[in-house]
């Protein structure tokens, strides 16, 4: 099974590295969010005081979900996932390979967007980071989990662009609120670790129900 | 319609116009007066928009793994109850919430969770509606999502420092408050096995109008 | 079906009549600071209303009750007229299958 995750996630690095489409595009959608984000809400030259947690996650969430759009979109175009579906493979490993894969593109975009919002709004990103590595890695496969899932529900769906935000953001709610309160808690000037600790706790209890939700549903979802 | 469903309607209206006189009578509350008596009403819709959301859940499971299209109706149909109960415990809320606590909205856990919960139901409608072939699966699979969200809304009140009332006040309430309480518990939740009922009824007639389509064409 | 929209209607009558005399129960008061209450952990009853401060509840009250009953009358309604639209069809297509056997 682990084999069979490897193989769809190398398939996928391939074809993406071949022309980086979707990283680049992603990236570019993500460095305009943030962007817009300190246009509109820049006053006099100063950023708003706890602006960088939330707009640091608004920015990996829309990003997160263009990425999952085209990323899905074009296996749907190909038809390479029924193709994939066919294959005497564990359905679950599929779904592992893609989620893999997705976790990889936005990770290498947080990669750029961390400095860039640190550099925009003065904000102390960089100095916890191995905290701040676990708050990313920790809501970035919370969102991506279930992200994944339904965009792979949604490849034969009629309107799947909009209902993919109809379906996604609800659900992950929780792992946005936990995200942003922990990464704004690692700004703070004088850091308190417990509550930083507390968010990323229920970060990984809510990767765990999703993960485990989300390899169950997996073949009944995908199945005709 | 089964044999139930009418006599049990005419109960459910008689104890329905019956509560406002039990509501009338309980005791005001020290801190809150008169605005309190929102509750009487706020709590029992928002345990049957709980569990409405579980029932979807539960039918969308064994509807997912067993394929029965009956378990797909009625997690349709509640589904539609999670969202109409949802309303009610999100305006009598804050209407409560104004006076109680000076603000209509606040940005706690029990809240948020709650919205949240609801705008997952409101999902549901719209893949049932606009998602095309599939889209019950698709409903499916995003209501057991919705359903895992349930139990944390309702501890969630417990353990974080949060401006909404806890759980402990139900159990201790004194006698003439529980009485007014636990009678219109008991409205919401007949009124709520009615609604399903009714509303279940619709999708088997939409069905039978399916297959009545099908079999024109042949 | 036709039983239960009427008395619905008939509840809600009842409901806000006896709100709104229960409301005129309610006295108002003068002006008091909003502090942030406490999570309360149980409700404590008191027999008589103490002299009531900044906003009106009565307003508040009414609004919430009569929002109920009206929610769910509306729910019914969209039902019965959803259901009623269905079972025409439904009607219309039994007959046109029946006249299509006879042919």
């Amino acid at each position: 099974m682990i084999r069979t995750a490897w193989l769809v996630l190398k398939k996928d690095l391939t074809v993406e590295v071949r022309s980086l489409e979707i990283a680049y595009t992603t990236l570019f959608f993500a460095i305009s969010c943030v962007l817009f984000f300190a246009f509109a809400l820049v006053k006099e030259g100063k950023a708003p005081e706890d602006g960088a947690a939330g707009i640091l996650w608004i920015a990996i969430a829309f990003g997160g979900t263009l990425a999952l759009g085209r990323t899905f979109e074009r296996e749907r175009q190909s038809e390479t996932l029924r193709a994939l579906l066919m294959a005497p493979a564990d359905r679950p490993a599929i779904y592992i390979g893609k989620l893999l894969g997705i976790i990889a593109l936005l990770v290498a975009a947080e990669l750029v967007l961390v400095p860039l919002v640190a550099f925009l709004f003065q904000a102390p990103l960089l100095s916890h980071p191995f905290w701040l590595g676990a708050v990313l890695l920790t809501g970035t496969i919370g969102f991506a989990t279930v992200g994944t899932l339904f965009s792979a529900m949604l490849v034969r769906a009629r309107s799947r662009d909009v209902l993919l935000p109809v379906l996604l953001y609800p659900i992950t709610v929780p792992v946005i609120i936990a995200g942003v309160r922990a990464t704004a808690a690692l700004l703070q000037p004088d850091v308190e670790l417990a509550i930083v600790q507390f968010w990323v706790a229920l970060l990984i209890a809510l990767d765990v129900v999703f993960l485990t939700l989300a390899l169950w549903t997996f073949e009944p979802l995908m199945t005709d | 319609m089964p044999k139930w469903f009418a006599p049990l309607a005419v109960v459910t209206a008689v104890m329905f116009a019956a509560s406002p006189f039990l509501i009338a009578n309980a005791p005001y509350e020290a801190t809150m007066g008169l605005v309190q008596k929102i509750f009487y009403y706020h709590l029992p819709s928002a345990w049957v928009f709980l569990m409405s959301a579980i029932v979807c859940g539960i039918a969308s499971a064994r509807f997912l793994f067993g394929g029965s299209p009956r378990q797909d109706r009625l997690a349709h149909a509640a589904a539609e109850l999670t969202v109409l109960f949802g309303a009610i415990v999100l305006v009598t809320g804050p209407l409560w919430a104004r006076k109680a606590w000076g603000v209509w909205w606040q940005w706690d856990v029990r809240l948020t969770s709650s919205l949240m919960g609801w705008m997952v139901a409101w999902a549901y409608l719209l893949v049932r509606k606009y998602g095309g072939p599939g889209s019950d699966k698709l409903a499916a699979g995003l209501a057991l999502f919705g359903m895992a969200n349930v139990p944390f809304v309702y501890i969630s009140v417990n353990y974080w420092r949060t401006i909404h009332p806890a759980t402990s006040v139900v159990p201790t309430l004194p006698v003439d408050m529980g009485l007014a309480l636990w009678f219109a518990v008991v409205c919401f939740l007949l009124l709520f096995v009615l609604l399903l009922r009714l509303r279940v009824y619709l999708e088997e007639q939409r069905t039978r109008l399916d297959g009545l389509y099908l079999s024109l064409d042949e | 079906m036709r039983v239960l929209a009427p008395l619905l209607l008939f509840c809600l009558l009842a409901g806000s009549v006896f709100t709104s005399a229960s409301a005129r129960l309610s006295g108002a008061g003068g002006l008091q600071e909003a502090q942030q209450p406490k999570q309360t952990d149980e409700f404590v009853p008191i027999s008589q209303l103490p002299p009531q401060d900044q906003l009106p509840a009565a307003p508040l009250l009414v609004t919430a009750y009569a929002f109920v009953w009206v929610v769910l009358f509306a729910y019914v309604m969209s039902v019965g007229r959803r259901l009623t639209k269905v079972q025409h069809e439904v009607e219309r297509l039994e007959s046109d299958i029946a006249k299509r056997t006879r042919t």
